[in-house]
């Protein structure tokens, strides 16, 4: 078997496993997305450039002080959900009883500036960051090579997704954030501190940018242009999907990466706007998206 | 979630109609004599380009509170029509301005009638990964000619009289189509159209429980922005000679969007000073590179968390207060 479908097995394959990547990626960042914008009802168009600030706080550990990229994998989510929590504290927390479009406006504003800044030091070209010793090499499916450190990109991010799920679906703290989705004053009334909630569910995103950033850092090149095509890549994704279930999020994100990768195979000139196009045929046939509740 | 009301601030009493039209006259004097004042007349078309832009964005989220960020589709889709029809096609520039304009219209309905399917945020984002479709179309559609652009675009005889090889009269030409369209929007904000416009931002359920058809309204209003968007993206190629990548990407979207936010959402004349605003800082910025991001991402976070109703939104309150 070296053809199927006039393609050949090696190629076919190889894209699937690009698209698989590429869709791990889509679904931890519109996860992300869907946290937060299920207790801010803020979109976070920072979220590109937070991914990109993981992706970076890696490569910085590793060139500047040789941490290695097992530490960067909590550390970077750390250091970066941390300055997802000033933001929130200082700036979109004064946002909330406005219309929710000015933390769009804002969280954009954010995005130029931290990519402008990062522009300004590293340039527009990437750095590349070196894989990890015990990533290289490849083991022999028979019908293909699976690179082991593209392996662990998915097992990984499948690991994050349905653990974020496991927490908010299934724990008594994720009964809380659900419950605070909904009516956030009556939760409040419980005795249970909401803003603390929502500030820690801003970090906790925005750190989950930061650890889909780190895991790309040795994949694609670190720079400061990484997340800004991806992030409205991601808002389709969103659009496709509909924000209102966790796994919804994760199975359109893995879905649509796939999607993309077989068109790559069959017809490359469409791979760039596909996921734009069955976007637009989602919204013919239902508006509010694959797993959204019209409401 | 509730639906999204519009994206605008508790503005102050509108202005007086004899105010508003003093305020027009006073700027199109001025704009008439800038070019003798020492006001390079290029800078004056970039700007006058981008203030048109702004206003007919503003017609969009300032009067019918629907946020698109999406609309540098409109801009590039008028200027790359209008530039193939002069350059290749060899067509006048009075026809060739029609067929962008014209272009960006038919767009505006497709996309228009996709996006309205959802409403607010949802909104904002459909229309961003729509432009971002057509940007990837006009990266890999040959006519285009990718990276490079279209370039040297003829400017040709306007009704073949018009030299616009002259920078002058490119000018006026310029500054007369600006302010056709200025006071078209402005007769458009107050026809009984921009009233439901309004009730539509303001609550559109009560809107439809009144028997307004909403959805066609805002699909309207959205073909409307397209169109004038069109006007300033087939007017800008012709002035530039040039119809490029730059014009369709989301940064120009954002531009827009930082224009109006600086200059005042729902107000007339707020998207005209914001784009001069920002158009003179890049112009006076041009030398320093990624700065101007910084400084374009900076304005916009003050704008959100402290001068929500722009320029000339506190103008017009500081001018209400200080009478009340």
């Amino acid at each position: 078997m070296t053809e199927l479908f006039g393609i050949p097995v090696q190629a076919l394959f190889g894209q699937l496993l690009i698209g698989l990547i590429n869709g791990a990626f889509y679904a931890m960042l519109s996860l992300g997305l869907a946290v937060i914008f299920g207790l801010l009802n803020i979109i976070n168009f920072t979220h590109g450039a937070q991914y990109m600030m993981g992706a970076f706080c890696a490569w910085f550990l590793l060139e500047r002080w040789g941490v290695g990229y097992w530490w960067s994998l909590l550390l970077a989510p750390l250091l970066v959900g941390v300055t997802g929590v000033v933001v929130e504290r200082t700036m979109l927390s004064r946002l909330y009883k406005l219309d929710h479009l000015y933390g769009l406006l804002l969280t954009f504003g954010l995005a130029l500036v931290v990519q402008g800044l990062f522009t300004n030091y590293y340039g527009s070209s990437g750095q590349p960051y070196r894989l990890p010793e015990e990533f290289i090499g490849s083991f022999n499916l028979g019908f293909m090579f699976l690179p082991k450190y593209r392996a662990w990109v998915i097992v990984a991010s499948l690991i994050v997704c349905l653990g974020t799920w496991f927490v908010i679906e299934r724990t008594k703290l994720g009964a809380y954030l659900r419950a605070a989705t909904e009516n956030p004053a009556l939760v409040q009334a419980f005795g249970i501190n909401v803003p603390r909630m929502i500030t820690l569910t801003y970090g906790f995103g925005v750190g989950l940018a930061a650890l889909a950033g780190v895991m790309a850092a040795p994949i694609y090149q670190v720079s400061p242009q990484m997340g800004a095509n991806l992030i409205i890549v991601v808002f389709a994704v969103v659009v496709i999907g509909g924000m209102g279930s966790i796994l919804g999020a994760i199975l359109t994100g893995f879905g649509l990466g796939i999607v993309e990768g077989l068109t790559k195979v069959f017809y490359p000139e469409a791979s760039n706007t596909v996921i734009f196009v069955i976007m637009v045929l989602v919204l013919l046939v239902k508006p509010a998206g694959l797993f959204g509740k019209e409401r | 979630m509730a639906t999204a009301p519009a994206a605008q601030p508790p503005s102050a009493r509108a202005p007086r109609r004899s105010t508003i039209l003093v305020a027009t006259a006073v700027m199109a004097a001025a704009l008439a004599v800038a070019p003798f004042l020492g006001v390079y007349p290029v800078f004056l078309m970039k700007a006058l380009c981008f203030a048109l832009f702004a206003c007919a964005f503003n017609l969009l989220i300032g009067f019918g509170g629907l946020l698109s960020f999406g609309h540098a589709m409109f801009l590039g889709t008028a200027g790359y029509v209008c530039a193939h029809a002069a350059k290749e096609w060899g067509w006048p520039p009075e026809a060739a301005i029609l067929a962008g304009t014209a272009a960006s219209t038919l767009l505006g309905m497709v996309t228009g009638a996709l996006a309205i399917r959802r409403q607010g945020i949802y909104f904002a984002m459909i229309t961003l990964a729509l432009a971002q479709m057509i940007f990837f179309f006009y990266l890999q559609a040959p006519f285009t000619h990718g990276e490079d652009g279209i370039q040297s675009v003829p400017r040709g005889r306007m009704f073949g009289v018009l030299d616009l090889s002259n920078t002058l009269v490119m000018y006026y030409v310029v500054l007369a189509i600006f302010l056709a369209a200025f006071l078209f929007i402005y007769r458009v904000v107050h026809s009984p159209f921009g009233q439901v416009l309004k009730a539509i931002r303001e609550n559109e359920p009560r809107a439809i429980s009144l028997g307004y058809d909403a959805e066609r309204y805002k699909l309207l209003a959205f073909v409307l922005s397209a169109a004038l968007s069109g006007l300033a993206g087939a007017t800008k190629a012709i002035v530039f000679q040039l119809a490029s990548l730059t014009d369709v990407h989301w940064t120009m979207s954002g531009e827009v969007v930082l224009m109006t936010l600086l200059g005042g959402m729902g107000t007339i004349f707020g998207p005209v000073v914001g784009a001069f605003a920002i158009v003179g800082l890049e112009s006076y910025l041009a030398g320093f590179g990624q700065w101007v991001t910084v400084i374009t991402g900076v304005i916009f976070v003050v704008c959100v968390l402290a001068f929500r109703r722009g320029i000339v939104g506190e103008i017009g309150a500081w001018w209400a207060n200080r009478k009340a």
